[in-house]
């Protein structure tokens, strides 16, 4: 079928249109400060810097889990094995630690490494036999899960976080500062460089975009899926294992609440859920979105049931706003 | 014949894609019993016209009326209800389903609330048989059947719904010879019958043969109706493209003495069943053209070049080498040193979303990278160098791709391609839907990387453009090269009649189908 | 000739019922006790739970969906089961359709949410799965059930019917034969196959596509809701548990799967799905009779759907353009 041609020379770009991928994330910042606002309003306790910092340590684990997710988010698929990968981080550093002073060295990057382990497996399955990310990370997902549950004797894990795990997630470098959001500061500047400034980034936009022009580009299009899953993987094994630091150990199903809040942050942050869209502010908005939400709704003594029905809400309605499929006329 | 209300009557009809005009104040009129034959080049807003008449889409401005009365259809549910059926290229055929259901895709006959399938089976049958398609089992699913027998499945759909107008859009152009000849004989009963027919093509015989009226697009506008026959070959292609029927080409080098290695030589590629046993050799400086009906191979061949399919027969030689080609990756590699311009660039060629510098780097990202790290400023300058050497109009790089005309967004992709300075350039119909003033510069561009040294492999789907620009052609029937031709053996004539040869027996029965 | 077309039609549907029959003779043949009508009883309500929810996936699987909020759907309806289903035999009947009703008032919100709101069913079923969640914890914030609990309504749901068929396989069947065949059968139903196989063709076909998805998401909810009601009857209590709702969706996705359902729509049959379920729970079965440390369990059901998933794409081996992948 044809398409249509333009009589007139070019359309006068929308210069709007580039302030579209932005206006996501300016709406997330403001809604920020919205709800810091009226948090104010039940208690000035809501404006002061402790407070401010406690939020941004607690949602540095979120941030860097939604960092990962991100990534795959952006070409288009999604990872459902964040739960248990998370877990798995956590449990196999501590596991690691328990092995004397050469397991404390390893610790963290040994977790890390499993979490990269089950990644390359989400991506080497997507990337090669095309699978549907959806059913492939649900798959690793319970697989990861039968794995601690067996090693772990179906007891609660035993073994306590190592003092550097600790030290990364729980201690202060600078006075104030906690180390955990230092963490997430470094691990978003790296995650800035590496999608806006070199070829694996651009790859990734491409991909998300339209992977058939990106394969018909000669750009390593297998390749760049492996790597985003086995990032989402070593990123979400890398928050568990701050978290297993921040409490002292690791915990069964550590993982579960943050999956839906991982996609809610990168997808309230104006990341597209097809892929392609999105910036790393975005996320970073989100994710402190998500973090004071909960926050607030718990100081406020709402209930859980609501703080489920208040999340889901507020996702469709962002998506609502910003995710929606081009209708058919 | 009175002067009663027309069947179908348009005024003004205009609609908007984004900021495109695809209609502009279309006018109409069709009559019961009468073929009417719609022409225009690729974009002049026939595929649009006919969503609009069947449903698919809503027209911005302008009003419809069917049988004097105005009319607005929501969906094509509603259009069909009206009488209005459309036959698209196969499109609105339901892949995992069976041929019955598919024919009786709405209101099927029901029994206690389920669909009775042999009454179902029964009706298609009947409709089969009227499209000349009864040796089609209805049981079969459509996916399972050759594209020549799901374009009459379709036919077949398009009858059982009773027709009072019916639409043809391209319809025959994914049939063999004999099932066209069946179809055109289907068209001239509903004629008889009093069945109004539109029918859009660009193969101007068979346009001759059937029609009694016509209307020229142009540019999203009618041009012109008139009664069949009172305007010859050159004032229709005219007033279809709107100036002197001259394209300017660029003077080709004389036949040249075949000496040395040539750059690119295939031989014997098979893809089972799109390709046999293809064999071509493509010097430096050479444009190579591919011609033939549409639909013979010459996509996959390219395709094939490119490493794309799998299960790939025969031997690929660069520069007297051997080579294996696995992916457009190995392809682009300074060894082997390909490029392919895809057939449809807003799918297969650009990311239109992303901005115009992106898309000019995306495929030589290595060339303005170190170690992974783009470098910005080398990569502005590449692009720069680009937009000027192909004189790409936009309001700046950082604007998407998507805002581009159709002609600027095709020389984004070739010049995608340039960066990489490639040897054996591969182009896929490149200037199908652009306006006459880039072709002309893709035109000139072509032959200036040819004397440069380059070998260009060319698929075109216009006669104008082979006979102007290539020093061979390649004709190609089912999968295979059936006839050469070289420098002067290039005209019209011969390859309309290589096309044609290849269907053998029917070229004694006087066929008219012409591509 | 017609069997040819029904053989291939059905090929992944026949491959679940032989997959699940060698695996349940297998395990008859290593239980103490046998093929016996109770091992069979208990065998049957372990697995009709699975089959329920595996159903409520398939119908809106076909649709080229997919239902996240399958579990959490199931977890409400049980808990609001554990509530209502109490009383006089009328009160019970009232609370049983009350019970279905919410569940087809949870698929509407889905369907509503995914057709009108147009946004992509994996996102959107995630999001209304927690707040069916939130409901769930409201009617259940603690496990309990009514004091008036109908035990005869659960104990004959799960019993035998003549002591010999296990009544949850009677009901299981009669909704093959009275919702799911006619379903297939009628014009919404081959809607929904079509809008699965080429969403854009049925549209230009004249098809009722929105009816069919709403349809699909609507029936899911129902299905789902039977098993909460199934539950219920099991437990004789209602939770809220997160961990059990996701368990139920990844459960009903392994089953669809494995029952030879497509998961780009267009292709498959409930009763294959229901096989799929059944062999999927088969898994831990097997353990238990083999005397295999039942913490293997999820490893081995995560294992197998991974390797059924990778084993059912290996039909993309036979595409040999690439470009088809990225359609």
């Amino acid at each position: 079928m044809s398409e249509p041609t333009t009589v007139a020379p070019a359309p006068a770009p929308r210069a709007g249109w580039r302030q579209q991928i932005d206006m996501p994330v300016l709406m997330a910042f403001l809604c920020i400060v919205l709800l810091l606002l009226l948090g104010s309003l039940y208690s000035p306790n809501f404006l002061s810097p402790q407070y401010l910092l406690q939020q941004l340590k607690v949602g540095a684990f979120l941030g860097i889990i939604a960092t990962g997710m991100m990534f795959v988010i952006l070409i288009g698929q999604i990872d459902l094995s964040v739960p248990w990968t998370v877990a798995v981080g956590g449990m196999m550093a501590s596991l690691c630690a328990a092995y004397g002073v050469a397991g404390e060295v390893f610790a963290i990057p040994f977790g890390i490494l499993c979490g990269v382990a089950l990644g390359l497996v989400n991506g080497l399955v997507v990337a090669y036999l095309r699978v549907p990310s959806m059913i492939i990370t649900l798959a690793v997902n319970s697989v990861a899960q039968g794995l601690m549950i067996f090693m772990s004797g179906g007891f609660a894990p035993q073994d306590s976080a190592s003092p550097a795990m600790r030290f990364l997630a729980a201690g202060t470098l600078i006075p104030y500062v906690p180390n955990a959001v230092l963490v997430w500061a470094a691990t978003g500047l790296i995650a800035m460089f590496v999608l806006g400034r070199t070829t694996f980034g651009r790859a990734i936009y491409g991909i998300g975009n339209k992977e058939a022009a990106a394969y018909l580009s000669g750009v390593p299009t297998q390749r760049v899926i492996v790597g985003a899953f086995a990032l989402c993987g070593g990123l979400a094994a890398f928050g568990g294992v701050l978290l297993a630091g921040y409490a002292g150990k690791a915990s069964q199903g550590m993982g579960d609440t943050y999956l839906l809040p991982a996609i809610a942050a990168v997808v309230l942050g104006g990341t597209s859920i097809l892929g392609g869209r999105g910036k790393y502010l975005g996320t970073i908005a989100g994710a402190i979105l998500i973090t004071l939400l909960q926050s607030i709704l718990s100081v406020m003594q709402i209930a859980e049931f609501a703080r489920q029905i208040i999340y889901g809400t507020l996702i469709v309605l962002m998506l609502l706003l910003y995710g929606r499929d081009k209708g058919m006329r | 014949m009175t002067a009663a209300a027309p069947l179908l009557r348009l005024e003004g009809i205009s609609k908007r894609y984004g900021g495109v005009r695809a209609l502009e104040g279309a006018d109409l009129v069709i009559e019961a019993g009468r073929v009417h034959a719609i022409l225009g080049e690729n974009g002049a807003g026939k595929s649009t016209l006919i969503k609009v008449i069947s449903g698919v889409v809503a027209p911005d401005e302008g009003t419809m009326l069917l049988d004097g009365r105005e009319v607005r259809f929501a969906d094509p549910a509603a259009a069909n209800a009206a009488g209005i059926v459309c036959i698209f290229q196969e499109l609105s055929l339901i892949p995992d389903l069976t041929v019955a259901d598919n024919i009786i895709a709405s209101n099927p006959p029901t029994r206690l609330g389920m669909i009775d399938r042999t009454a179902q089976r029964r009706l298609a049958e009947d409709a089969l048989r009227r499209a000349g398609g009864g040796d089609i089992d209805p049981r079969v699913p459509v996916k399972d059947l050759p594209l020549s027998r799901r374009q009459i499945v379709e036919i077949a759909k398009a009858l059982a719904r009773k027709p009072r107008l019916l639409i043809l859009d391209e319809a025959t152009s994914a049939l063999t010879a004999t099932d066209v000849e069946t179809v055109l004989a289907v068209i001239r009963r509903l004629r008889s019958e009093g069945v109004a027919l539109m029918y859009i093509s660009h193969r101007m015989h068979e346009i001759a043969a059937l029609a009694d009226d016509c209307t020229v697009f142009r540019n999203g506008r009618k041009i012109a109706t008139y009664a069949a026959g009172s305007k010859t070959d050159e004032q229709v292609v005219e007033l279809m493209i709107g100036r002197e029927y001259h394209n300017v080409f660029p003077p080709k080098p004389g036949p040249r003495t075949e000496s040395g290695v040539a750059v690119l030589e295939v031989r014997n590629l098979s893809w089972a069943p799109r390709l046999r046993d293809v064999s071509l050799t493509a010097r430096a400086g050479e444009i190579v053209g591919l011609g033939g009906l549409d639909g013979q191979g010459q996509r996959e061949l390219m395709l094939a070049l490119f490493g794309v399919l799998r299960g790939t027969a025969g031997e690929i030689l660069i520069d007297g080498e051997k080579v294996s080609i696995n992916s457009p990756r190995q392809a682009k590699s300074d060894r082997i040193g390909m490029a392919l311009i895809p057939e449809d660039r807003k799918t297969e060629g650009l990311m239109l979303p992303m901005s115009v510098r992106d898309n000019l780097s995306f495929a030589a990202l290595s060339e303005v990278s170190r170690l992974g790290v783009i470098d910005s400023a080398r990569e502005r300058r590449k692009v720069d160098e680009m937009i000027a050497l192909l004189s790409i109009k936009t309001a700046g790089t950082g604007v998407p791709a998507g805002s581009l005309s159709g002609g600027n967004q095709q020389k984004i992709v070739i010049a995608k391609w340039l960066m990489r300075q490639p040897r054996v350039i591969l182009l896929n119909d490149p200037t199908r839907g652009i306006d006459v003033g880039t072709k002309q510069e893709i035109y000139q561009l072509l032959r200036k990387l040819a004397d440069e040294g380059a070998a260009i492999l060319f698929y075109s789907t216009d006669y104008d453009e082979l006979i102007g620009c290539c020093d061979r052609v390649l004709v190609m029937y089912d999968g295979t090269v059936r006839r050469t031709l070289a420098g002067a053996e290039i005209t019209e004539h011969a390859l309309i009649s290589s096309a044609l040869n290849l269907t053998g027996e029917e070229a004694g029965r006087g066929s008219r189908t012409v591509p | 000739m017609s069997w040819r077309y029904w053989f291939s039609d059905n090929r992944g549907t026949l491959l679940a019922v032989a997959i699940f029959l060698a695996m349940f003779v297998l395990y008859i043949a290593n239980h103490p006790a046998g093929f016996t009508a109770n091992v069979v009883q208990t065998a049957a309500n372990k697995g009709v739970l699975l089959a329920l929810v595996a159903i409520a996936q398939t119908f809106v699987v076909l649709t080229a969906g997919i239902d996240l909020s399958v579990g959490m759907i199931l977890v409400m309806t049980s808990c609001l089961a554990s509530h209502i289903l109490a009383g006089t035999p009328l009160m019970t009947g009232l609370g049983v359709a009350g019970v279905l009703g919410a569940g087809m008032l949870a698929g509407a919100l889905n369907g509503l949410i995914v057709i009108f709101g147009r946004l992509q069913p994996i996102v959107a079923t995630i999001a209304t799965g927690a707040i069916f969640f939130g409901i769930a914890l409201i009617l259940r914030p603690t496990p309990g059930a009514s004091p008036e609990l109908n035990w005869d309504l659960a104990d004959m749901m799960m019993g035998k019917v003549a002591n010999t068929v296990p009544m949850s396989l009677v009901v299981l069947a009669a909704l093959v034969l009275f919702v799911w065949i006619p379903f297939r059968r009628s014009v919404i139903g081959r809607a929904t196959y079509a809008v699965g196989s080429s969403e854009i063709a049925a549209y230009m076909s004249g098809m009722p596509i929105r009816r069919a998805k709403f349809t699909a998401y609507v029936m899911s909810g129902l299905f789902a809701a039977m098993g909460g009601l199934y539950l219920t009857f099991f437990t004789y209590s209602g939770e809220a548990s997160l961990s059990n709702g996701n368990t139920y969706t990844l459960y009903s996705i392994a089953a669809v799967v494995l029952g030879g359902v497509s998961l780009f729509g267009g292709r498959g049959s409930a009763i294959g799905a229901i096989f799929g379920a059944l062999a999927f729970r088969s898994i831990g079965d097997l353990l238990f009779v083999f005397d295999l440390d039942p913490l293997l369990q999820p490893l081995f059901q995560g294992v197998v759907l991974m390797i059924a998933v990778s084993i059912g794409s290996a039909r993309l081996f036979q595409v040999r353009n690439r470009l088809e992948f990225f359609s």
